[in-house]
């Protein structure tokens, strides 16, 4: 099985490859291959035929979001390429893995997306908590520039591109395009009204691309082996390339592997994951990150690509599940996500920034034994008030996933609390709050 | 004219939050940088700070303020010699952080967003650190404590004089 995004990421504890290291492995053979000989355009095509899905949660064609930024006659001045490393999504792992695995796979990957747009400046965007992650990329872009990778005139062939680090100081928002470029220009991290969209007016009104580190990871290997042989390392049709899933929760090896797209979740939970620990059910799942609808151990035979798990009523997210065990409590679980979402809301827009506060208390009152039948109803009627259609960007959306499906699977859970006027699990770590 | 507060500023400071201005479009542009240049040089950002910073990068202090206060790692009060950032998220909640809570509120006798007396540790909840699978996990100023237990917490506070 081949594992391109992974197979030089060395054991836990040793440093990844050097620059001269990687090149030796093959690394920067795709920014050269594309400098000496594909157009931009050419590069851009090759993603689309890939069929890479943006790895960031959203999942839309890669190639087809570059094609909206404006080139050629259409286009003046700057243009930026971003990295999204602000990986906050509660449950997920994986951007860490890969920029402290091989930083200079990201840095390619990043060149080579800036040149199919032409861009002339990129940012890697870093939560601050990713401090070895932030060291290591510190050394490998400076390396990059002293071998000429970055720079003015990139190996002779005209095109410059500038590279810098920022770290950012903590705030889940910052994860949605639109809000990362407000921190980076120094501003509250709220989200912009679209359109315009950020391909055509992004960082400082220019156009901008902002991809997830996975995806830009994938790049490299697609420039240097083509379309075809993406599509065929996945399993599901029309979806691309190996994915980064993990696992955590109550499962024996809990970790993140590289795998097929399109692997089942029972593949991911009992072969890779090792199944649960000795003593505890698998009661639900959530998929992708803590915004994502919970499955339960009905679906474990799902696909995860993004096409199967969606039209099992969730989504793919970010690929790195979390495992609700039959020992935790449901209600506390979903409590903990919305205390989450509820005090990461940008307060931007009034149903998100007033409803999180409302569910999350709602939630902790039935945790403590004092919900009714009403409170049951208020839930139900959030996740339609926070639903799509009416807030600005996905973060309340997003909350109300796990919460809906949580309402859906796990009912009997809530009116036991209800009923018993207590919470029926004994788990040790009991809310403080 | 010479704004008020241009000289709460150090030279190193200044000469920090200019290195990355130069690379921006406009100087607001570098107000999150220069928050955390002070930050880093002075453990939080006062009052006095903002106003410095503002007259510096010519915005108005509420302004500043409200970025400031936006972002959960900039301090707008004093903290601790050191800051425990304990990650209160979903993987780390189902293995079990709460304990960890429990048992650092015991040694330390401290809640979330208090100091030690002795100016120690400052106690701090964080969203997902990104290391779901060795929870629960903990960062020490800049240093990140994997599979941490109850019984690992005096080891770990020992390292932080």
């Amino acid at each position: 099985m081949e594992r391109p995004l992974t197979q030089y990421i060395r054991p836990p504890g040793q440093p990844p490859l050097t620059l001269r290291e990687y090149e030796m492995k093959g690394g920067y053979a795709a920014v050269r291959k594309a400098l000496a000989g594909i157009s931009p355009e050419g590069v851009q095509q090759a993603v689309k035929d890939s069929g890479l899905k943006g790895r960031g949660g959203a999942g839309f064609n890669t190639g087809m979001k570059w094609s909206f930024v404006p080139m050629g006659k259409d286009a003046s001045g700057t243009k930026y390429l971003i990295a999204n490393a602000d990986e906050m999504e509660p449950g997920t792992f994986k951007d860490r893995m890969l920029v402290e695995g091989n930083p200079h796979q990201l840095i390619e990957g990043m060149i080579l997306a800036a040149y199919a747009i032409q861009a002339t400046i990129s940012y890697v965007f870093l939560r601050w908590a990713y401090r070895y992650a932030a060291q290591l990329l510190k050394n490998s872009i400076q390396e990059a520039y002293s071998a000429g990778y970055l720079g003015k005139n990139i190996l002779g062939s005209g095109y410059s591109l500038d590279m810098y680090l920022h770290t950012g100081v903590g705030r889940y928002m910052c994860g949605e395009e639109t809000a990362l470029l407000n921190a980076l220009e120094g501003k509250r991290a709220t989200p912009r009204s679209k359109p315009p969209f950020p391909q055509v007016s992004g960082l400082f009104g220019k156009p901008t691309i902002v991809n997830n580190v996975e995806t830009l990871c994938c790049i490299p290997h697609i420039v240097n082996n083509g379309a075809a042989w993406f599509k065929s390392l996945s399993l599901s049709e029309d979806e691309g390339g190996t994915k980064i899933y993990g696992v955590s929760g109550k499962v024996k090896i809990p970790g993140a592997w590289e795998l097929p797209m399109g692997v089942t979740m029972r593949e991911l939970i009992e072969e890779h994951a090792g199944g649960m620990q000795d003593g505890f059910g698998l009661k639900g799942v959530l998929p992708g990150g803590a915004s994502t609808d919970f499955l339960t151990s009905d679906h474990l035979d799902i696909k995860m690509d993004f096409k199967s798990i969606s039209s099992a009523g969730s989504r793919l997210g970010t690929g790195t599940m979390v495992v609700l065990d039959d020992a935790t409590c449901p209600v506390g679980f979903v409590h903990n996500l919305q205390h989450f979402f509820a005090q990461e809301s940008c307060g931007w827009c009034t149903p998100c920034r007033e409803g999180l506060p409302w569910v999350e208390r709602i939630l902790l009152s039935i945790e403590k034994g004092n919900g009714t039948e009403e409170d049951l109803r208020l839930l139900e009627m959030h996740t339609q008030l926070l639903g799509p259609g009416n807030t600005f960007c996905a973060l309340a959306p997003g909350a109300m996933e796990p919460l809906q499906s949580a309402l859906k699977y796990f009912k009997a859970d809530f009116d036991d609390h209800i009923k018993e006027k207590k919470c029926p699990y004994s788990h040790a770590d009991h809310l403080y709050r | 004219m010479t704004a008020k507060y241009d000289n709460m500023l150090t030279p190193t400071e200044i000469a920090a939050i200019d290195h990355e201005i130069q690379v921006l479009p406009h100087k607001k542009a570098a107000v999150i940088e220069a928050l955390k240049i002070i930050q880093q040089h002075r453990g939080w950002v006062s009052d006095e700070s903002v106003a410095a910073i503002a007259d510096y990068l010519e915005m108005g202090a509420a302004e500043v303020d409200s970025v400031a206060t936006f972002y959960n790692l900039i301090f707008r009060k004093p903290v601790g010699r050191h800051v425990i950032l304990l990650c209160d998220s979903i993987s780390c909640y189902v293995m079990g952080y709460v304990s960890l809570y429990e048992a650092l509120r015991q040694k330390l006798s401290i809640g979330y967003g208090e100091t030690t007396a002795d100016q120690r540790f400052t106690l701090l909840p964080n969203a997902c650190l990104g290391c779901c699978d060795h929870a629960p996990a903990l960062m020490i100023d800049e240093r990140l404590y994997k599979d941490v237990t109850v019984e690992k917490l005096d080891q770990l506070l020992s390292e932080h004089q």
